[in-house]
């Protein structure tokens, strides 16, 4: 089955033959992706071993010598555990790079909540200049890849002087059907009437987001690329009579777009609602379904909450 | 992959004369311009001497092509007490020596660590420890994938630094993938509470590097200590000076 590390493996051994300004970095995690292209490229496919925070700082470093940085492992250990070495090795040296993370908040239930980091896009809302992309198919996650790797280290001499910082989330989660993403601000993937509550879908939740208002007035924007977070797109879709009503429907810890989109309709009274995963650990293992379900991110759950939302305004 | 180690070559790169610098008997004076002081503890200047040697005898660097790629690269990743540095920096014509007086004043570039987007010839940004040894294993990993293998990478680290487990993912791997072009200046000032029972040199020889241990005031040793071939692996100069709580 086609999975969205699948693809950034082939996709990213494909450009490492183009680019010889790419070099990869995996600390254990995914390297059997990495084989061939290792192969091909030992200068340029590096394994660090079990080391995540020498794998974030010889990424700074890899950009400092002019080289576009590709970091991969699983969120938790690479948005979580160095991210001092985020702040600084990338950020305050004013480098840029690419991190693509697997596993995102609930992709391995079985796995227990080490393995999950529902935080990730939060922690990276606290640093400057972080695009986060959050695809919802391989294929989006292919086009989103393609246009991180692409990013240049910046700097004419190479020194990688104000490089773009890219975080990639991939997931085992995905919709049915990709979309036309592009990498820069929201899809309108259904207009609800004038005044209609504006959903928006953030990555793999869009089809369950599609089920939960099928037959409820209701503008759905699909937000694959959430950082910048596109404020022009929420207040078009938000445009019409009475006060809007937003709800954030994200695969991480609920509310972590709430600031941005407050900030976003802040001129104007407005009313919304962050969902996504609890704060609280669910100490649970079981399948992604079920942790769907028990942070009421099932299509169900879905429904229920936003017109019990929606309800409430119009008392 | 390893790089075979090329003869060493001292001194500024070919071509066109360097802009003038100081000698190293102008570095109190410009310490002073920082501190106000007329004389510098030993702690203050731990750094000095190793650093003085190094910009004036080995590093390939020049204050009029601070992007050429075939620079060598210094990282200090010891970032608190950079007025060593910054002297050096100064005499080498890296930064005006009118720039030192303001010191950590709002204006000035020249912060109580140093930021490389201010700095003229800093390579990284610096101060919360630990960050230079792993940033230095990445530029000789990235200057090696580009194919340049002149360019040669230090990092300057402190004794009590090491305590920073960052340090030692970044020395074993660094061992274990032969970075020859990678050098770890150590200044042992026996700052580190829980010391190394075996010494700072053994921790590296451990993990396959090179490694010497000499005089930090000895600008004839250390030169010796920095110029030492080393074929197939990174090398550490631990530089010893005076106990800074003797």
């Amino acid at each position: 089955m086609d999975t969205m590390r699948k693809r950034f493996a082939s996709v990213v051994s494909g450009l490492l033959d183009e680019d010889p300004r790419l070099a990869v970095v995996l600390a254990e995690i995914g390297t059997d992706g990495f084989r061939r292209a290792a192969e091909r490229h030992p200068d340029r496919v590096v394994n660090v071993g079990i080391r995540e925070q020498l794998l974030v700082g010889a990424g700074g470093g890899l950009a400092l010598a002019g080289m576009r940085p590709v970091l991969h492992t699983f969120a938790s250990f690479l948005v979580e555990r160095p991210f001092e070495q985020l702040k600084l090795d990338f950020g305050h040296q004013g480098t840029g790079g690419v991190l693509v993370s697997a596993g995102g908040s609930y992709d391995w239930p079985a796995g227990g909540f080490t393995h999950m980091a529902p935080g990730d896009v939060a922690l990276l809302d606290t640093l400057d200049g972080w695009t986060v992309h959050v695809p919802g198919h391989p294929d989006e996650a292919e086009t989103l890849l393609r246009r991180a790797c692409a990013g240049g280290p910046g700097g004419a001499d190479g020194s990688g002087e104000g490089g773009d910082r890219v975080y990639v989330r991939l997931s085992a989660q995905t919709n049915a059907h990709p979309r036309p993403v592009t990498g820069e601000g929201f899809l309108t993937v259904r207009r609800g009437g004038p005044g209609a509550p504006v959903v928006v879908a953030v990555g793999p939740l869009l089809d369950a987001v599609l089920a939960a208002v099928r037959d409820l007035d209701a503008t759905v924007l699909y937000a694959t690329t959430v950082r910048p977070f596109d404020a022009a797109a929420l207040r078009a879709a938000t445009a019409g009579p009475g006060a809007p009503e937003v709800v954030l429907v994200e695969p991480y810890l609920a509310g972590t777009s709430t600031a941005a989109a407050a900030e976003a309709l802040a001129d104007i009274p407005h009313r919304i609602l962050g969902l996504g995963t609890a704060r609280a650990e669910l100490r649970r293992y079981g399948t992604a379904a079920e942790h769907l379900a028990a942070h009421g991110l099932d299509p169900h759950s879905l429904r229920e909450r936003i017109t019990a939302f929606t309800a409430r305004a119009a008392v | 992959m390893t790089i075979a180690t090329p003869p060493h070559a001292s001194g500024p790169a070919p071509g066109s004369e360097p802009p003038p610098s100081s000698g190293f008997d102008s570095l109190p004076a410009l310490m002073s311009l920082m501190t106000g002081d007329e004389k510098h503890d030993a702690a203050a200047t731990s750094t000095l001497d190793a650093l003085w040697v190094l910009y004036d005898r080995v590093l390939r660097v020049r204050p009029d092509r601070p992007g050429d790629p075939g620079r060598d690269r210094f990282l200090l990743s010891k970032g608190h007490g950079p007025m060593a540095y910054y002297a050096v920096l100064a005499a080498r014509g890296f930064l005006p020596a009118d720039w030192l007086p303001g010191f950590g004043s709002y204006d000035s570039p020249l912060g109580h660590h140093p930021d490389r987007t201010l700095v003229p010839g800093a390579e990284i940004g610096s101060g919360s420890l630990g960050h230079g040894l792993p940033l230095a294993v990445g530029t000789a990993l990235g200057l090696r994938a580009r194919k340049l293998t002149g360019p040669r990478v230090w990092v300057l680290v402190g004794d009590a630094e090491l305590d920073e487990g960052s340090n030692h993912e970044a020395i074993d791997f660094a061992g274990a993938a032969g970075l020859d072009r990678l050098h770890t200046l150590v200044i042992d000032n026996s700052s580190a509470s829980h010391p190394l029972p075996d010494g700072i040199a053994s921790r590296f020889t451990a993990a396959g590097w090179s490694a010497l241990t000499v005089d930090g005031r000895d600008h004839e040793a250390l030169y010796a200590a920095y110029t030492r071939p080393h074929p197939g692996r990174p090398h550490a100069v631990v530089a010893r000076v005076e106990p800074k709580h003797a």
